[in-house]
């Protein structure tokens, strides 16, 4: 199953393929295109990717939080163009119980945005891009921002 | 990584974003004489015109896998410098 893909993400897809009779909870995340930046207006962005490794690595990181906790889990993350309000990444945990499902989300997030290499440019509405570094000091990084400053 | 008769080896370097753009190539294929480690690759990089944007201490990643500054590469590796990682 591929992580990465071209077309729209659908979280009703990812929980159909993790749900089941012994799952009681599901969590989801969904990472939409925001129309500003560090106080800039964006029109739209496009992520690139290292495709095999982006890939490996979300495989990697689905397999660690199944064995760390009692769920299954599945993302989806866009790549080319997107649009502001679109959903550039999707993820959906299942588990017995809300805690597990909580945690495993949420460390799925935060550990996809530390080592799934992949890169966004931004468009900005007086027609500059740039390519988002969120490691470069920012006057006031966001909490999202922080996390995806931690070494690996 | 067998080699054809005559084709020197070489190291592979994937260039991605920011670094694709600053070196202007996605990849470049180097001789591997004198690229023992990922520091060499990334010296040789940033010796390059336009590569002083290439960050020091680049992540790097060798054969799809994250690795450690400094790690030992081989003939027909392919070595990837990854610009700051911006997913999610």
């Amino acid at each position: 199953m591929a992580f990465l893909t071209r077309d729209p993400v659908h979280l009703d897809a990812l929980i159909a393929r993790i749900t089941g009779p012994d799952r009681g909870g599901v969590v989801t995340f969904l990472g939409l295109v925001r129309d500003h930046h560090e106080g800039r207006s964006v029109d739209g962005l496009e992520y690139s990717a290292y495709e095999p490794m982006a890939e490996a690595v979300c495989a990697e990181l689905i397999a660690e939080t199944e064995s760390r906790w009692p769920v299954r889990a599945a993302l989806s993350h866009r790549v080319g163009p997107l649009g502001i309000g679109e959903a550039a990444v999707a993820i959906a945990v299942a588990a017995p119980h809300r805690d597990e499902a909580f945690a495993a989300c949420r460390h799925l997030i935060e550990e996809l945005k530390r080592r799934v290499p992949i890169w966004k440019q931004e468009s900005y509405s007086d027609g500059t891009r740039c390519w988002v570094d969120p490691t470069a000091g920012s006057t006031k990084p966001s909490d999202e921002e922080r996390a995806g400053a931690r070494p690996w | 990584m067998a080699d054809s008769v005559g084709t020197p080896p070489t190291i592979r370097i994937r260039l991605f974003a920011r670094y694709a753009e600053l070196l202007g190539a996605e990849y470049l294929d180097m001789p591997a004489a004198g690229l023992s480690t990922t520091n060499d690759v990334l010296a040789r990089i940033r010796a390059l015109p336009g590569g002083a944007g290439v960050g020091e201490s680049t992540l790097v990643a060798i054969n799809l896998k994250q690795a450690a500054p400094g790690s030992p590469i081989r003939p027909g590796d392919e070595v990837a410098l990854l610009p700051p990682l911006a997913g999610g």
